[in-house]
């Protein structure tokens, strides 16, 4: 009691999921992409999504972090709820405004099937940006930051170019090293391979690999059969805006129980 | 038909001191026009709603009404609002204005066709509306500017012309007083388009090294 100040206490240790999704909904016009999506990410986790084109595993990943809005649904990150809050008595779902949305979209890192890399920076630039001008760090402790996530994806030597002199694959790795510049709580892959050549493709799935055995909690969307049994600590199989089977990836790749799940992976593994 | 070149050597350097007024009012219309249109069209792609709204309506005014009345309008309507500023000024400010925004609408669609890969990319590192259009959307916006807003100053140069009916002693006006004393309008008018070309030249072969010079990516 003599000294007691509150910074003593330890903060509580979240427990639960990081990531709880519950109802996920969302339609383009008539077409509904989404039919009530509910999923958990437990921390330190590979959450690989897997199914057929269109059966809305990238508009999942674009409502994670808001790039679109879900229609129904909630999201809560380590607890608190993305996009909107409860506000008033009774309470009621109020959107967020854009520059708190913007505070919650940096906790989740993005990984862009067409690299998104802003050409007119230097790869260096590209990771320094977000820590600069968003998280407010001087230039020189930005570049340093920068510097060091482009070590972790082995482009110290590439410091310097712009992204049209890159290979599609080093476009993609700065793309993560952008992401992991900003410490996110997770990152959400957007079919990170898909406009890569065939030989390019592994140099990314070895980045990602090592970011999961680091411990980095990742929702990865990829036709990679090979990656996700590997990497993945849980699979998802999504087929017309549904989750049709979950489980361990050894458990769904070698004895899938749902028709859908067969077929796809018949399909997608006999190529 | 013969051409009175006597006329024509006594007006070379009457005209020049128009010249001289003509350049100065179009490069302050252009400065004023173009930083003013520059901040219009990121208002009019990011800004509040309201605001976004007087944009328009800005525009719509501008581009729904001639040069001509415009032009009428600021040079009697603003000594009746308490400024008194001349012709020379109310020429600059009619152009300017009329100027803006027609470099509002370029920067709006420039801006604007950027690939939306690039908002969403900007998006996912927590950039709010502003940061992106300022640091990602408008640098890469520049160059493919260029050749429009180029079009626009050219546009602008010739519109001082019109100052000549506020009797602004531009290049136009400086010919019409030789016309008035010598009566030789085909010379002088002929001469009028020589200088006007010459000047617009220039503008387009500094707008090409600009465009040159600009990295491209």
């Amino acid at each position: 009691m003599t000294n007691g100040t509150r910074s003593d206490v330890a903060p509580p240790v979240p427990v639960g999921p990081l990531l709880s999704v519950q109802g996920l909904r969302k339609s383009y016009g008539d077409r509904e992409i989404l039919k009530g999506i509910s999923f958990d990410v437990i921390a330190g986790q590979t959450l690989v999504l897997i199914g057929p084109s269109g059966s809305g595993k990238t508009t999942v990943l674009r409502c994670l972090n808001y790039l679109e809005v879900p229609d129904a649904g909630t999201i809560e990150l380590a607890g608190e709820p993305i996009g909107g809050a409860y506000v008033g008595e009774p309470a009621h779902w109020t959107p967020l405004p854009e520059v708190r949305l913007a505070l919650q979209r940096r906790k989740f890192g993005f990984v862009f099937q067409r690299f998104n890399l802003f050409p007119h920076l230097t790869a260096l630039q590209n990771v320094a940006i977000g820590p600069r001008k968003v998280l407010g760090l001087s230039r020189p402790a930005a570049e340093a930051r920068a510097a060091e996530q482009l070590a972790r994806v082995s482009l110290e030597d590439h410091l310097h170019k712009r992204p049209s002199q890159l290979s599609g694959g080093q476009q993609q790795r700065v793309a993560i090293a952008r992401a992991l510049a900003m410490e996110p709580r997770m990152i959400l892959f957007d079919e990170p391979t898909s406009a890569l050549d065939p030989e390019l493709v592994h140099e990314v799935l070895d980045v990602m690999g090592t970011l999961a055995r680091e411990g980095m909690t990742m929702i990865v969307v990829t036709h990679e059969m090979g990656f996700a049994r590997r990497a993945a600590d849980r699979l998802i199989f999504m087929a017309d805006g549904r989750i049709v089977e979950e489980g361990a990836p050894e458990a769904v790749f070698s004895a899938p129980r749902e028709e859908k799940t067969q077929r796809f992976l018949a399909h997608i593994l006999n190529r | 038909m013969t051409i009175d070149w006597a006329i024509v050597e006594m007006a070379i350097p009457l005209l020049a001191v128009g010249t001289v007024m003509t350049l100065k009012i179009a490069s302050l219309a252009a400065l004023f026009g173009l930083t003013g249109g520059i901040g219009l069209g990121l208002v009019s792609l990011g800004g509040w709603t309201w605001a976004r709204w007087l944009v328009r309506a800005y525009v719509d005014f501008v581009r729904g009404t001639p040069l001509l009345i415009q032009i009428f309008i600021v040079f009697f309507g603003l000594p009746l609002m308490g400024f008194r500023l001349g012709e020379f000024w109310a020429g600059v400010i009619a152009l300017s204005i009329n100027c803006a925004a027609y470099v509002a609408e370029i920067v709006r669609g420039t801006v604007g066709s950027v690939e939306k890969g690039q908002t969403e990319a900007a998006k996912s590192i927590g950039m709010t509306q502003g940061t992106i259009l300022l640091h990602i959307l408008l640098p890469q916006s520049i160059r493919p500017m260029v050749p429009a807003l180029t079009n626009d100053v050219i546009t602008l140069l010739k519109n001082t012309s019109l100052l000549s009916v506020i009797s602004v002693y531009e290049l136009t006006r400086s010919g019409q007083a030789v016309i008035a004393s010598h009566f030789a309008p085909l010379e002088i008018f002929a001469l009028l388009a020589i200088y006007y070309y010459a000047i617009i030249s220039v503008l387009s072969w500094v707008s090409r090294v600009i465009e040159r010079r600009l990295p491209a990516w």
